[in-house]
């Protein structure tokens, strides 16, 4: 495939944005964005993990999925190689940056079943992106995913003051000021 | 206060086990779990039925499978585990249905492996096959599969006839006057929120 890098960044951030388009990564959309600091966190922790396994899974799938020519193994062993890092990221980062570990530390066990990680090592393959381009679109996604996240952040911490019937409360007013959100970044398509 | 609930959950009737998957359990409006492919798959009525029933198929097996194999499994590696019994359906199913429903398969595209990570199946995997025996962690998995798949289907129809003014593939004439918005990402979110609204207000009273 022949992409233009910038084509595959903008479009993974804006026009095709992993929460708002394709509908990745709605349980921590929805769960962690009532405040926009948490959703920081959340979206650098993705990022994090989504850049290390787009390698990992990238250089799984050429070099050992294909020559063997088992490639319908691609889901179990993808699932395997994402709780298996965001395991060793955590023990990883708790050594060596403390810090670090304790910003993004109790959204990391979260991310084993945050399907756009999978989601975007399946696409990647799917799109027969190369490394870099793989990684390229595995940080973009990530960046829009994180994006989304505090835009909707913002917009929750004011829905919190708002009256409205009780019916409404919660996940429903969420989704549908999705809707709307969503309805924003339909005004990117055809940027690409 | 939950291992109460579960032992009472544990105790109710085969027939109880089903239904509450339906409507007081049911996985998308009560519990809010799985809303990636509740939200990406449903532009159609066919399409919300095909992935409902695929992932309760994964469920059900997953389900049974692991019911009888929990006494095995160290409680350590238990999560590990059961994705990996999850990830075998995944598969399975991924084959049978690119072999025998290609075109509906190309639709539904990459959730058909997202299946993996539906918190749904492990959710049910943990809170209640785990605990419970072979067949009724089968009806679990039928009610609360049923409950998917009608919830997918009643978003996916409403979807079809606002979006593209038709219902199960057959046009109801009406294609011309209708938003396409419906079909796209935002009508996913409006169409649940709505729905949402619509079930809190029934199911309270």
């Amino acid at each position: 495939m022949e992409l233009s890098y910038f084509a595959i960044i903008i479009g993974a951030i804006f026009v095709n944005n992993v929460v708002l388009a394709q509908f990745l990564g709605i349980c921590p959309f929805l769960g962690v964005s009532s405040k926009v600091n948490t959703s920081l966190g959340m979206g650098a922790a993705v990022t994090f993990v989504m850049a290390l396994t787009s390698i990992v899974a990238w250089s799984i799938q050429t070099y050992i999925l294909v020559p063997l020519h088992i490639e319908y193994m691609q889901t179990i062993v993808f699932i395997l190689v994402i709780a298996a890092l965001v395991q060793m990221v955590e023990i990883v980062l708790k050594k060596v940056s403390p810090a670090l570990y304790q910003a993004l530390g109790i959204f990391l066990p979260l991310i084993t079943t945050n399907c756009a990680v999978l989601g975007v090592a399946i696409l990647m393959i799917q799109k027969e992106f190369n490394l870099l381009q793989s990684f390229a679109y595995s940080v973009a996604t990530a960046v829009g995913f994180g994006l989304a996240l505090v835009i909707f952040a913002g917009i929750r911490e004011r829905l919190e003051l708002d009256d409205m019937p009780k019916a409404m409360q919660g996940i429903p007013i969420a989704l549908i000021t999705a809707a709307i959100l969503a309805m924003a970044f339909m005004g990117f398509s055809g940027l690409v | 206060m939950r291992a109460k609930e579960l032992r009472k959950e544990a105790k109710m009737n085969k027939l109880q086990i089903v239904l509450s998957g339906i409507i007081k359990n049911n996985p998308t409006f009560v519990l809010v779990l799985g809303m990636c492919p509740t939200l990406g798959t449903t532009t159609s009525a066919i399409n919300g039925m095909g992935m409902g029933v695929a992932t309760m198929a994964v469920l059900i097996m997953s389900n049974l499978v692991i019911s009888l194999i929990k006494n095995f499994i160290p409680d350590k590696v238990r999560i590990p585990a059961f994705i990996v019994v999850i990830a075998s359906f995944v598969t399975i199913i991924q084959m049978l249905m690119q072999a025998y429903l290609p075109s509906l398969y190309a639709s539904l595209g990459v959730f058909i492996p997202l299946i993996v990570v539906n918190c749904i199946i492990l959710g049910r995997a943990e809170a209640f096959a785990s605990k419970n025996g072979a067949l009724d962690s089968i009806l679990d998995g039928v009610g609360i599969g049923i409950g998917f798949t009608l919830s997918l289907t009643a978003i996916g129809a409403v979807r079809e006839v606002l979006g593209s003014g038709a219902i199960f593939g057959y046009s109801l004439g009406i294609s011309d006057y209708m938003p396409l918005v419906f079909v796209l990402a935002p009508g996913a979110f409006l169409v649940l929120g709505y729905l949402m609204v619509l079930f809190n207000k029934l199911a309270k009273k």
